[in-house]
């Protein structure tokens, strides 16, 4: 009897066995360890790895974290398409079954509730960005090479203000579009605005929403998203998904809409 | 739901939902591993590790 146990999502039954050849964070197969109307999947991990003081250091290291990120998904992606998961946040651990089982017990009600708001639906992730270094419209000569040190400040001041009205532009336009698909969604979340460096897009990124859309719906969505794509020249719009509903997983998520 | 599904999915797309979204549940072994703030604090150890590699192409040229 040796080994943790990383949860990867809860469930209410389901009768489809997973795919045989799936493997789970640290290579290990996910199983079903059923409680009451519920069930949790989860893997066996080695403790060397995922007890606190090893796991805090771990989630420094971007391979590491990468390598668990792509299992924890594959392993939810999976469950995805045979019921609709709820999805742990990733590194949430336990020291064995019968604590998983008791962590079901406590939260069995809430469980169930957000299992019901979650059920069919899919999430689909929109950013928004801006090309950060577009030149200014018009000229088809290249600008002039500056003759003085105040010619120099001079054109670097109406790059500057090109760039300011574009970002203008841009927020308008993400507080429109983020308007628009919230009215085709049931729920929506904004996440920080992405680092370039840890994502490396171009540009800048204004607007990064979670919506939560009915599957039955999600076609009528993407087309939504698409209509906006084209059209207006230095912002990008980009989509992702379907995901699971991570970003809806949490219980306080009705009220807390809009910030 | 075609090509959007078969492009690997960026990492970064991952972690804003794997680290900030999921239902937050203290286990018995990682009682503050799910605290978003520290999740936060981790972010920018990972991304200052990785500035350290990549220099910034964001660095103003005069």
């Amino acid at each position: 009897m040796t080994g943790l146990r990383y949860v990867y999502a809860v469930c209410r039954p389901f009768g489809t066995p997973l795919q045989a050849q799936l493997t789970g964070v640290g290579g290990d197969p996910p199983r079903l360890l059923p409680h009451h109307g519920l069930v949790a999947v989860v893997s066996h991990v080695p403790e060397a790895d995922f007890a606190e003081e090893p796991l805090r250091a771990h989630l420094e290291d971007l391979d590491w974290l990468t390598g668990v990120a792509r299992a924890h998904q594959g392993v939810i992606d999976a469950l995805t398409t045979v019921t609709t998961p709820l999805p742990l946040r990733l590194g949430t651990v336990f020291r064995d079954d019968s604590g998983v089982r008791t962590m079901m017990q406590a939260r069995e009600e809430g469980f169930l509730r957000t299992l019901d708001r979650l059920e069919g639906r899919v999430e689909w992730g929109v950013k928004v960005y801006v090309e950060a270094e577009r030149e200014p419209e018009a000229p088809a000569a290249p600008a002039p090479r500056p003759a003085s040190g105040r010619d120099y400040l001079r054109q670097r001041r109406m790059r500057t203000k090109s760039q300011d009205d574009l970002w203008q532009r841009a927020e308008a336009f993400a507080t429109r579009l983020h308007e628009t698909l919230s009215e085709s969604a049931e729920d929506s979340r904004l996440h920080a605005p992405q680092n370039p460096t840890l994502s490396g897009a171009s540009g800048r990124n204004v607007l990064n929403a979670a919506y939560l859309v009915p599957r039955v719906k999600s076609e009528e969505f993407v087309e939504r998203v698409d209509r906006t794509k084209d059209g207006v020249p230095g912002i990008r719009v980009e989509l992702t998904g379907p995901w699971a509903a991570y970003s809806f997983a949490g219980e306080e998520t009705t009220e807390k809409e809009g910030t | 739901m075609t090509v959007v599904e078969r492009r690997e999915i960026a990492l970064v797309d991952l972690l804003d939902r794997l680290l900030a979204g999921g239902v937050v549940i203290t286990g018995d072994i990682t009682l503050r591993i799910a605290d978003v703030d520290l999740v936060r604090i981790d972010l920018n150890a990972l991304i200052s590790s990785v500035n350290a590699q990549v220099p910034s192409p964001f660095e103003e040229s005069l």
